[in-house]
């Protein structure tokens, strides 16, 4: 609205929004600064705010004792892995439903969504049956196909919305121009298509870092990513809120990060492209 | 070079038919304008041409190679669309150059016609700039430099004048008019505006609901439009039509007379009516006649300087060798 | 566009997608229906014959099956109510013009990004834990006594915890929703004498019908199915056994597995009632 606010308001507005904004930030502040303290500074009451002595000995301690890393790197895997392995499939998919569609590409994307829709709990046990015969229980294949195969209807339905807005008679000038199917794809949707194909690889990185349902259900010691390692803290012994602290920072950094970055997408992909 | 032959060729999405069998023929080197009320089959029958859509049934021919199973990229022929469709990733000289990589052109090659063309379309100080960055009427001289690069057997041009604004339109028009004296190939184009239509036309193919309704040139069209649909779309303002007993005296069932053939006049005259609105152009003034017995009104066109107040009585004389007559199907009767 | 040589090319390109996609789905439904009809244990004897209906029969009629329909009923409709209603507020508050309106867009959102498994056990430890927690040093602070937050008041401890994780989703679906509404109709109701709270009822409300319908529903899919949140603070005591959490239990924990599967069918059916809604909303908008 181009209309010039009473400053007065503005302030008000402004001191408001930081102060809820804060509120709800703050669970994940507190995780960052406790993560940072001593095990007793951690439940010291009064809390203790900014003035302690900052120490890296958590992050040390995660570290060596829990082997972070291997959890961390399963995470990598499996999260890059699935979304990678998505895309080779949900690219092709989506160009052809966007570009070539047919009286059925209404009812294969709302299948396909309706896929997504199946509780996971409903077919929990004949997957764990599947992956203890093929023995895939408990490895970053298993994972990484699992976690594929849940987000590939939001793979589709994102990069289709994307390709839906890249005009058809570019296309078609492209045709025209003297382009086959081959330098088609390459030189001309490649290019147009990559914003949304980078924020579809995001929003997907994120579901699959984050997804806790099959990733505890179908690792044990080799194969758990974050998500697991975390819930490992469940039953804890002696202080550990520093030591939490600091495993849920790590586990959570990078998504954080991530995130910040396909806010827009995230609507997006989340709605099945209803609300952009 | 660039005859294009079209032989029954029909058209149908699923149940729809959109162009019933349908002939035609334009020569090489002719400026062909597809032109009829939105939803006539023209923009589609330049897509079965491009060969962007399958033809049902019947036979294009191209330079008497008939071209059912060849691809658009292999027809030669290029095509401008209404929304320019320029690649927004590319700048305008790598625009221009892409058919020219497809066709697998080396780089001085593709150079040097691209300067060409930027040159014969001002084009040259835009060479390094993003199509996004270029104003409505640039854009548009892009697409036409993408699609001359190529020297194809034909130009198709699908409304591309439609997204500019009124003053842009008319120079592009004597553009690519200009454009076609210069290179002499067989141009079509499809417009819903007969003025582009009438100007710029070697040849006029009047469309409704996929059936050809004439074929002619601008004049042959404006003089003796075949039926009511021909007479009433092509010449602006519109051809006034006349019922009843006005027509019976003509011997049939309507007549029309248009605008710039009536002479008007305050005291005297075979008609008479209310003036209604009057539009002054400057040049020329039209009005709106009301209350004539003859239809609900009739546009007069006099020269600038004349000027009746609203509400005043005036008398009409329409020019007797210029009334068009029509039978009860609505066709010319000679 | 549609030449035969690219549709067939299409269907080529689309085949891998539907393959899989099919397989995933019928594959693991189909086996789930079959150990439905049947008496299956697998840690005692494994496959121990066909029983019709009678796991169906037993799964509604088990002492865990309502209390645990129950406790779906008031996590699902808690966290909707909370996220719902402060989410429009939120969105609302987010539409106006502010000083660093992107930092405080990235405060609000981002719960969304932190895993379940952390958000619970953060949760769990460090704010309601009786005796450490930072809520508990907070009502000592006011001199009262502390809740213990997870078995005295459990349900509402989970609904707090899973609200603070999809709050952010509701705001930026609501706040992209109400960014899309034309100013102008807002500035024609102004003209036409409409104060702030009947603009908010007759044009904001109504604009963002689509928008909480469709948060509503995806909400919904995704709140019948939570898990880690349960998994990690407790372990589905306390009256916090949802339908989704007695399911797992039965089929991985006591290993019932056909009791388990009547049960995961019965999730199926519910789950694909509220998916119908939401793809006839969103169906409607591949249309446009």
């Amino acid at each position: 609205m181009a209309r010039t606010v009473t400053t007065q308001r503005k302030i008000v507005t402004t001191l408001v929004a930081w102060g809820i904004g804060l509120l709800i930030f703050f669970p994940i502040l507190w995780t960052i600064l406790t993560s940072f303290k001593t095990e007793a500074q951690a439940i010291a009451d009064p809390p203790v705010w900014f003035f302690f002595d900052w120490t890296l000995e958590n992050y040390r301690v995660v570290q060596e004792r829990s082997n972070y890393s291997r959890f961390l790197w399963n995470s990598i895997i499996i999260a890059g892995g699935s979304t990678l392995l998505g895309m080779i499939v949900a690219i092709p998919a989506a160009w052809s439903m966007a570009f070539v569609p047919s009286a059925q590409t209404k009812n294969i994307l709302l299948w396909m969504l309706s896929t997504k829709m199946l509780p996971a709990v409903g077919v929990l046990y004949p997957i764990y049956l599947i992956f203890i015969q093929l023995g895939l229980l408990d490895t970053r294949v298993g994972l990484t196909i699992v976690l594929m195969l849940i987000n590939l209807p939001i793979m589709v339905w994102m990069l289709y919305t994307y390709f839906k807005e890249i005009p058809g008679e570019i296309l078609e000038a492209a045709r025209m121009d003297g382009a086959g199917l081959r330098e088609e794809i390459l030189f001309v949707l490649t290019p147009m298509a990559i914003p949304g194909i980078a924020s579809t690889i995001l929003l997907n990185i994120i579901l699959a870092w984050n997804e806790a349902f099959w990733t505890l259900n179908l690792t044990a010691a080799r194969a758990a990513p974050l998500t697991a390692f975390i819930a490992s803290y469940s039953s804890p012994e002696g202080l550990f809120y520093a030591k939490l602290s600091a495993a849920s920072t790590m586990a959570i950094a990078p998504i954080l990060i991530l995130g910040w970055f396909s806010q827009k997408q995230l609507v997006r992909g989340l709605t099945f492209g209803a609300v952009k | 070079m660039g005859q294009i032959v079209l032989e029954q060729v029909t058209k149908s999405f699923g149940d729809v038919t959109v162009i019933p069998p349908l002939d035609l023929t334009i020569e090489d080197g002719e400026f062909a304008v597809f032109v009829g009320p939105s939803g006539c089959g023209k923009s589609t029958l330049l897509r079965l041409i491009a060969g962007l859509e399958d033809v049902t049934s019947g036979e294009i021919r191209i330079d008497g190679k008939e071209c059912a199973s060849i691809p658009p990229a292999r027809r030669g022929l290029a095509m401008v669309f209404q929304s320019y469709a320029l690649y927004p990733h590319m700048t305008v000289r790598k625009n221009i150059a892409f058919p020219l990589r497809m066709a697998g052109f080396d780089r001085a090659e593709q150079d040097r016609r691209v300067e060409q063309a930027a040159a014969v379309l001002n084009l040259t100080d835009y060479l390094d700039r993003r199509p996004g960055q270029l104003s409505g009427g640039q854009r548009q001289r892009v697409a036409i430099g993408r699609a001359i690069v190529r020297e194809p057997a034909a130009f198709l041009f699908d409304e591309p004048l439609s997204n500019l604004d009124a003053a842009l339109r008319v120079g592009m028009r004597l553009e690519i008019s200009e454009l076609h004296n210069r290179l002499q190939t067989t141009m079509i184009y499809v417009t819903h505006d007969q003025v582009e239509a009438m100007t710029m036309a070697d040849k006029i193919v009047v469309l409704r609901a996929g059936h050809v309704e004439q074929v002619g040139s601008p004049l042959d069209l404006y003089r003796a439009p075949r039926n009511l649909f021909v007479a009433g779309f092509i010449g602006s303002p519109k051809m006034n039509l006349i019922e009843g007993e006005e027509a019976v005296k003509h011997n049939a069932t309507t007549i029309g007379i248009r605008p710039e053939h009536i002479s008007i006049s305050e005291s005297e005259g075979r008609w008479s009516g209310i003036v209604g609105v009057s539009e002054h152009l400057g040049s020329d003034t039209f009005f709106h006649v009301h209350k004539t017995g003859l239809a609900d009104s009739i546009t007069v066109r006099a020269d600038g300087e004349v000027g009746f107040k609203h509400g005043a009585r005036i008398h009409m004389t329409p020019r007797d060798d210029m009334i068009h007559r029509f039978d009860e199907k609505g066709l010319r009767i000679a | 566009m549609s030449t035969k040589a690219s549709r067939s090319a299409a269907r080529l390109m689309l085949a891998p997608a539907v393959i899989l996609l099919l397989g995933w789905m019928l594959v693991p439904l189909t086996l789930t229906l079959i150990f439905s009809f049947q008496r299956f244990l697998p840690m005692r004897g494994g496959f121990q014959g066909w029983v019709g209906f009678e796991n169906y029969v037993r799964f509604v009629t088990s002492s865990a099956f309502w209390p645990s329909v129950q406790a779906t009923v008031v996590i699902v409709g808690g966290v909707l109510l909370i996220t719902v209603t402060l989410g429009i507020l939120l969105a609302i508050l987010l539409d106006q013009p502010m000083w660093g309106q992107g930092v405080v867009r990235i405060l609000v959102i981002a719960p969304f990004f932190v895993m379940p498994t952390v958000s619970g056990l953060v949760w769990k430890n460090m704010f309601m834990d009786p005796n450490n927690g930072l809520l508990s040093h907070l009502w000592r602070f006011f001199g009262a006594d502390p809740i213990i937050w997870l078995s005295d008041a459990s349900m509402l401890s989970i609904i707090l915890i899973v609200s603070w994780q999809w709050l952010p989703f509701a705001t930026l679906i609501l706040l992209t929703a109400i960014q899309s509404l034309d100013s102008e109709q807002l500035e024609a109701a102004e003209m036409d004498g409409a104060p702030i709270l009947s603009r908010f009822w007759h044009i904001i409300l109504p604009h963002l019908s689509r928008a909480i319908t469709i948060v509503i529903l995806i909400q919904t899919i995704f709140l019948l199915a939570i898990f880690a949140e349960i998994f990690v603070t407790t372990q589905g005591s306390f009256g916090t056994r949802t339908l989704t959490y007695l399911i797992f239990q039965r089929v991985l924990e006591s290993q019932n597995v056909g009791l388990g599967s009547a049960g995961g069918i019965y999730a199926v059916i519910l789950a694909n009632i509220f998916a119908l809604f939401l793809m006839r909303i969103v169906g409607k908008n591949l249309d446009r």
